[in-house]
């Protein structure tokens, strides 16, 4: 059930709320088993297994399929969770940021060194 | 009766713990960050504390979406510190203290604060990594542990305010602890940051001294704004403020400032480090 109050926008931040727990909760339940090493190799060595084990929504499945974090966010995935995900992938929170602000990660790196004018 | 004689209050960015196992202290990008802690090793040379109670927000090691506590306090004999998912070099375990964790758990329940208790806790990186920068390359910690966990993965998070009463009520347990013990608060996170959205990599340097210049004397200010209005100012993962407030209420209403260091960005992090004392206490560093 959604929740009948009424929601704040933040422009492009994500609040993970109760529907979004709620909706995410497969994908969310996966990246939390990646805790343990022999999980992230299962994961590894059958990618489909592994996501169909933890019932990740179509949706979910097609965001981890094309490694789009914008996309897995949108399904209800908690970025402390997708965190373990990610560094499967390799991926660190630079890449995950440029790939989420459509920047290449170098600009994405220029972008957090420029705030320092703000000092 | 106990005393607190400080309070360490300090970012907790994973890429700190990769900095420090690479031993990058006095390379360009990162001194900026750690010469903050110089000044936290002096003062630490005279002041030893024998318990120190932290704030600190779980990164999904020990809480999941089945159970999620807005506050959580650790009552545990030992906290070890676990694989968080990238398999990366555990820092040392701490011992605890579950005398003082009970007497804050009652205290904190008398004064109507209905936390979660915890006798089994894993440290992640919002501990391991301060108390590593506090105490570098240390393999045995000769104080005591009580941790106090605070939700701010899952919306509603508790307000600021709450934040706040649930530190002050931490500060009233220590004070009615019968043992002369000497404790140190750490408050850990932050501070503005987002690293998940289109507005992945946001930052708020003036939020930020807000809160810096506002915390030691004025803590009540940062309770003007709501969770989400911190989130809005300060990023998704800026909300990790709230684990500074509680330290801050933690800590006694007089306090000053010893020490401040703020730098960006580190990682996708704007860093700080602050360390806090009593109003009356001499402080050389």
């Amino acid at each position: 059930m959604q929740s009948t109050s009424a929601k704040r926008i933040i422009p492009g931040t994500p609040v993970f709320d109760g529907d979004a727990a709620q909706k995410g909760y497969a994908i969310n339940a996966m990246c939390f088993s990646f805790n343990e090493a022999k999980n992230r190799q299962a994961f590894l060595d059958d990618e489909e297994a592994y996501c169909a084990k933890f019932k990740l929504t179509p949706e979910q499945r097609e965001a981890v399929r094309q490694r789009n974090v914008l996309a897995m966010i949108a399904a209800g995935g908690n970025v402390y969770y997708l965190a373990k995900l990610a560094g499967i992938f390799g991926l660190n929170v630079q890449d995950l940021g440029a790939q989420q602000t459509g920047k290449s990660v170098p600009e994405f790196k220029q972008m957090l060194l420029d705030q320092a004018k703000g000092i | 009766m106990a005393k607190v004689i400080g309070g360490i209050f300090t970012s907790h960015v994973p890429a700190i713990g990769g900095a420090i196992a690479k031993g990058l202290q006095d390379d360009p990008y990162w001194k900026p960050f750690f010469d903050g802690f110089h000044p936290i090793h002096a003062w630490l040379k005279d002041n030893r504390p024998d318990y120190v109670v932290t704030f600190s927000n779980d990164h999904g090691l020990n809480f999941f979406l089945d159970k999620m506590p807005t506050f959580a306090v650790g009552a545990a004999a030992q906290y070890d510190n676990a694989d968080e998912g990238w398999g990366l070099p555990l820092f040392n375990s701490v011992p605890g203290s579950p005398e003082l964790s009970w007497h804050i758990i009652n205290t904190l329940v008398e004064e109507e604060l209905d936390i979660v208790t915890c006798q089994e806790m894993l440290i992640d990186h919002a501990l391991s990594i301060p108390l590593e920068l506090a105490w570098p390359n240390r393999r045995t910690y000769d104080f005591k542990l009580v941790p106090v966990g605070i939700n701010t993965v899952q919306h509603p998070l508790p307000s600021p305010k709450r934040a706040l009463a649930l530190g002050r009520a931490v500060h009233k347990a220590i004070e009615s602890w019968p043992e002369d013990a000497k404790v140190l608060i750490f408050g850990t996170g932050g501070l503005s940051h987002q690293l998940d959205g289109e507005r992945a990599g946001f930052m708020n340097p003036d939020y930020d001294r807000f809160c810096l210049d506002n915390l030691p004397s004025n803590p009540d200010a940062l309770t003007r704004h709501s969770a989400l209005d911190i989130v809005e100012l300060s990023g998704s993962q800026g909300i990790e403020i709230l684990n500074w407030i509680a330290a801050r209420g933690a800590m006694g209403d007089w306090v000053r400032e010893a020490s401040r260091n703020y730098h960006i960005p580190i990682s996708n992090t704007a860093a700080a480090t602050v360390l806090m004392v009593p109003e009356d206490a001499l402080v050389s560093a």
